[in-house]
């Protein structure tokens, strides 16, 4: 999948002086043309996997319009739009682990395993220590314990990665399948709450929870989010951290050719991913759930994990679109029961955008490059055929 | 060698044509890389294709070997109309393509590499293919070791391989796509005489080159390419009216047409690719100048299937350029690497200005004025991804004046831009460009921006003008020159011999990552010694 739009920093204003003698380039497009296109590219997959999607309600026997409809309604009218708001915390925050993670071209698939072992953590310490602590120290030290531990599930993946240049797909996949397992291992054992008979923690106590945004029922783990969100676009951005990031993950040789030390790179990238994902555990068991129990595994990532490609890695450009899956999922979830629908059907809807991004951004590949869709060979064969036969 | 007994009329029904191209053209987005091409292959004839870099030699080859098809124009086979839509039809119809680059699997066997072509029969046929390998080693004149591994071969009997190879399934048509451009002046000689061999077989050989000398000395018909269009054609007849020199003249008249007298008589040289005399560097006043970069006893290993450097000990002196000459792969990259600090040395001491270097990274040596100029410039020296501007201030990401509190000033690196942009007049349409859509000459000023401004005292050139135009190459060894000129110290690592002649005052060889002699380029004879210890090094057999 392709970032290269959005890796191409947007310099700022002053222009240099235009070379007079420019050589033939290969479609150069103005500022305004470009950001009008990533906007085509982005929608489009969206519009395309509804339709889609609409399509299948209809050969399901169900209405589309009164399915959307729906979505739209419960996802924001009423209170719709501040369970939509809790949705996103968590999202944002996976979104943006993902999004720094990606950018240097390191894949961590191990988001699940991060995001319950930092869930294990805070339920199961959160009882004592937001009980023993006032909450302004409580609080950040369960974030900090969450991030810790997320962080630290990334150590071994990425010193393998560093060292040995183990592919980190399938080492973080292993160890995330091995932290989901801890964190049920977890549950079951020393953070079971002994009054209950069912495999489940403790409950935090309900004014140890996050507090609310003053006016509504949105904890404030939406503005951590959010500021975190901000705070990494600006260092993505601007810093020479976000460019020596952007140089490592375009390519490795680049990056030590510069004298950018790979092994210290691979080993923060995965340090900073795997503790927003905790982070993001942290705020959702402090903020919404409250407790955890075993084989409970909402995993975001993978829901979100189209959407953070479809902002071509942009922790900005993320939030709308972390929004939009978030109303999705909100009013979808109630949605689907009203229609007598599966709630998985969702999930097929966020397939379907998969595919049509992929689509689409071959397409837009092809079409920067000037080149046709059709395979050169093929396409010669076809030409020539059809000129052997008017000859004859 | 006597030019009238190979350019004898050839007998009986030698002169057929066996591949006609008709009017072939080829547009890439910007470029029009062939243009109305059209040219006849003969059997028994040498035809070869001249141009500079660019001129739309190498696509015209890959439209004949299947990897591209022509926008309009057509190709006949003896005589009927054919759609070379991929390498395989290429090779049914028995045209063989010897690529500049090796294209062996160095861990495999000769033998094993030449039956990879083959296609159907699940049990493979050792025995056969050892006849066919005698056939074809006999018609080449060669002697072929079908068991040694294709890797540990010298270039030449790569080569020798290589052509084996395309020759493998009875190939009618031989096309060698610039044989000549790393080989010893000595291995050149044998693949002459396998040319004539195989002429004299009744093969019609294509030879691409950008030497006016080898096109005089190998081919009977010569094709000039420029800018895409067919500049000239001289057939065998016109050709043997001529002289060395006229058909020279001749040549470079086609290859650039008005602007010829813009050409200078260095840039004529060149093509020629004549082997000229040392320069007149004065030696010892380069050996009484400080030692700016010393290497004692260092070496390096390095990973896979690639050659690390062996107590290598060079010093290079202010003002003066030293060459190292060698085979391509022979631990050039990890020399250049060990040196700028990419690659970190497991004995001996890399020493700058008389100070101790091996321990510093990439960042702080650059700071020093060490600079590394870099040979795979598309995939390392830039990011193709980011803006020309920001590529020339790679090397100094988070620094002053381009980075203050960590945060980028936009401002300061769009004045280093413009600067550079205007001093190298690297030919870009904005400073915000992405970097990886300039042509190479163009990216590789850029390289040249950057590793030769703000104060640099060491730079090692790796394979500077390798793939470039000739204007480029012109500027790039200009570049060099004035860097030693100004006192610099540069260390210029090729396998052009031709170019480590003209620019270098020392020139050391290396092979199998040790340093294995040095000569002084002093006097004419230079890249004849050179080539010797190339060769020695490598025990290549004699073929001739």
């Amino acid at each position: 999948m392709t970032t290269n739009m959005q890796l191409a920093p947007s310099t700022g204003a002053p222009q240099p002086a235009p070379s007079t003698d420019a050589v033939p380039q290969p479609k150069q497009r103005g500022r305004g043309r470009a950001a009008v296109d990533v906007l085509v590219r982005t929608i489009t997959p969206v519009v395309l996997a509804l339709l889609a999607g609409a399509l299948v309600l209809l050969m399901l026997g169900k209405d589309p319009l009164q399915f959307y409809g729906d979505i739209v309604y419960y996802g924001l009218a009423g209170n719709g739009w501040q369970n939509s708001m809790i949705a996103m915390a968590p999202l944002l925050l996976i979104a943006l682990g993902l999004i720094i993670a990606f950018r240097g071209k390191l894949w961590n698939l191990g988001y699940n395993g991060q995001y319950l072992l930092g869930a294990a953590i805070v339920a199961g310490f959160g009882p004592d220590i937001l009980v023993s602590f006032p909450l302004a120290i409580g609080i950040p030290l369960l974030a900090i314990m969450a991030i810790v531990v997320g962080a630290a599930w990334t150590i071994i993946p990425a010193l393998l990665k560093a060292k040995y240049g183990t592919n980190e797909i399938i080492t973080t996949l292993m160890m995330s399948f091995i932290g989901v397992s801890v964190t049920n291992i977890l549950v079951k054992g020393p953070f079971q709450d002994a009054s209950v008979a069912v495999p489940q923690t403790r409950e935090l106590p309900f004014d140890g929870m996050l507090p609310y945004i003053p006016g509504t029922k949105v904890h404030i783990g939406f503005i951590i989010a959010i500021l975190m969100v901000l705070a990494f676009h600006f260092i993505l951005k601007r810093t020479s951290f976000g460019l020596r990031l952007d140089v490592f993950g375009a390519s490795t040789k680049s990056a030590k050719h510069v004298g950018i030390d790979a092994r210290r790179m691979t080993i923060v990238i995965f340090v900073l991913s795997g503790a927003m994902i905790a982070l993001a555990a942290a705020i959702d068991i402090m903020g919404l759930w409250g407790y955890l129990r075993t084989n409970w595994n909402p995993a975001y990532g993978d829901k979100i994990l189209p959407f953070v490609f479809l902002a071509r890695l942009n922790p900005l450009a993320s939030i709308p679109l972390v929004a939009f899956y978030a109303v999705l999922a909100t009013g979808g979830t109630i949605a689907a029961q009203a229609s007598n629908l599966s709630v998985d059907f969702l999930l097929v809807i966020v397939a379907l955008i998969l595919m049509f991004m992929t689509i689409i951004e071959y397409i837009g590949m092809k079409r920067d490059l000037g080149q046709s869709y059709l395979p050169q060979g093929l396409r010669q064969s076809l030409r020539l055929g059809s000129v052997g036969r008017k000859k004859q | 060698m006597n030019r009238a007994d190979l350019h004898a009329p050839v007998e009986g029904a030698q002169n057929e044509v066996l591949v006609r191209l008709e009017g072939i053209g080829k547009v890439f987005p910007g470029v029009v890389a062939n243009d109305d091409i059209s040219l006849e292959v003969r059997r028994g004839q040498v035809h070869c294709l001249l141009g500079e870099n660019g001129a739309g030699k190498s696509t015209l080859i890959s439209i004949l070997a299947g990897m591209q098809q022509p926008d309009s124009g057509h190709i006949e086979i003896n005589g009927a109309r054919v759609a070379i839509s991929s390498p395989r039809v290429a090779m049914d119809h028995g045209i063989g393509v010897v690529y500049q680059h090796t294209t062996l699997i160095p861990t495999l066997t000769v033998l094993e590499n030449l039956m990879l072509g083959d296609t159907g029969r699940l049990p493979l046929d050792r025995k056969g293919a050892m006849k066919r390998l005698k056939e074809v080693s006999a018609k080449l004149g060669a002697d072929i070791n079908p068991n040694a591994l294709a890797g540990d071969l010298g270039l030449g009997q790569q080569q020798q391989v290589e052509i084996a190879k395309a020759m493998w399934q009875g190939s009618k048509v031989l096309i060698l796509d610039e044989p000549t451009s790393m080989l010893t002046p000595q291995a050149i000689a044998e693949l002459e005489e396998s040319v004539n061999r195989l002429k004299a077989e009744g093969l019609a050989v294509i030879f691409i080159t950008h030497k006016l000398r080898e096109a005089y000395a190998i081919g009977d018909c010569v094709t000039v390419l420029r800018g895409g269009r067919m500049a000239a054609y001289i057939s065998p007849e016109e050709l043997s009216q001529y002289d060395e020199e006229a058909a020279k003249k001749r040549i470079l008249e086609a290859m650039f047409g008005d602007d010829i007298d813009n050409v200078s008589a260095d840039q004529a040289e060149e093509l020629a690719g004549a082997t000229r005399a040392g320069q007149d560097h004065d030696a010892d006043a380069a050996a009484s100048r400080p030692v700016v970069l010393e290497l004692r006893g260092v070496s390096s290993h390095a990973g896979r299937m690639e050659i690390g450097i062996e107590d290598v000990s060079i010093a290079v002196h202010a003002g003066e350029v030293l060459g190292i000459a060698g085979i391509d792969g022979h631990g050039q990259s990890a020399l250049a690497e060990t040196i700028a600090g990419q690659r970190s040395a497991q004995k001996g001491a890399v020493l700058f200005e008389g100070r101790e270097v091996t321990k510093l990274g990439v960042r702080a040596r650059q700071r020093l004025g060490l600079r590394y100029v870099t040979d795979d410039r598309l995939h390392e020296g830039i990011v193709g991804d980011l803006s020309v501007a920001v590529n020339l201030v790679l090397k100094r990401i988070g620094q002053a004046p381009f980075w203050k509190r960590g945060q980028i000033n936009r401002s300061a690196v769009q004045a280093e831009a413009a600067e550079r942009i205007a001093e190298y007049e690297i030919r870009t349409p904005g400073a915000d460009t992405r970097a990886g859509t300039l042509s190479g000459g163009n990216i590789q000023k850029i390289l040249l921006a950057r590793e030769l401004s703000h104060d640099p005292k060491v730079v090692v050139f790796h394979k500077p003008t390798y793939g470039l135009d000739l204007k480029t190459v012109h500027r790039v060894r200009e570049a060099v020159r004035r860097f030693a000129a100004e006192g610099g110290a540069a260390l210029l690592i090729s396998t052009d011999l031709d170019e480590l002649v003209e620019l270098s005052d020392r020139i050391a060889v290396i092979s199998k990552g040790r340093i294995v002699g040095e000569v002084a380029n002093d006097s004419s004879g230079t890249s004849e010694r050179v080539g010797e210890l190339m060769t020695g090094s490598t025990r290549e057999p004699s073929l001739a």
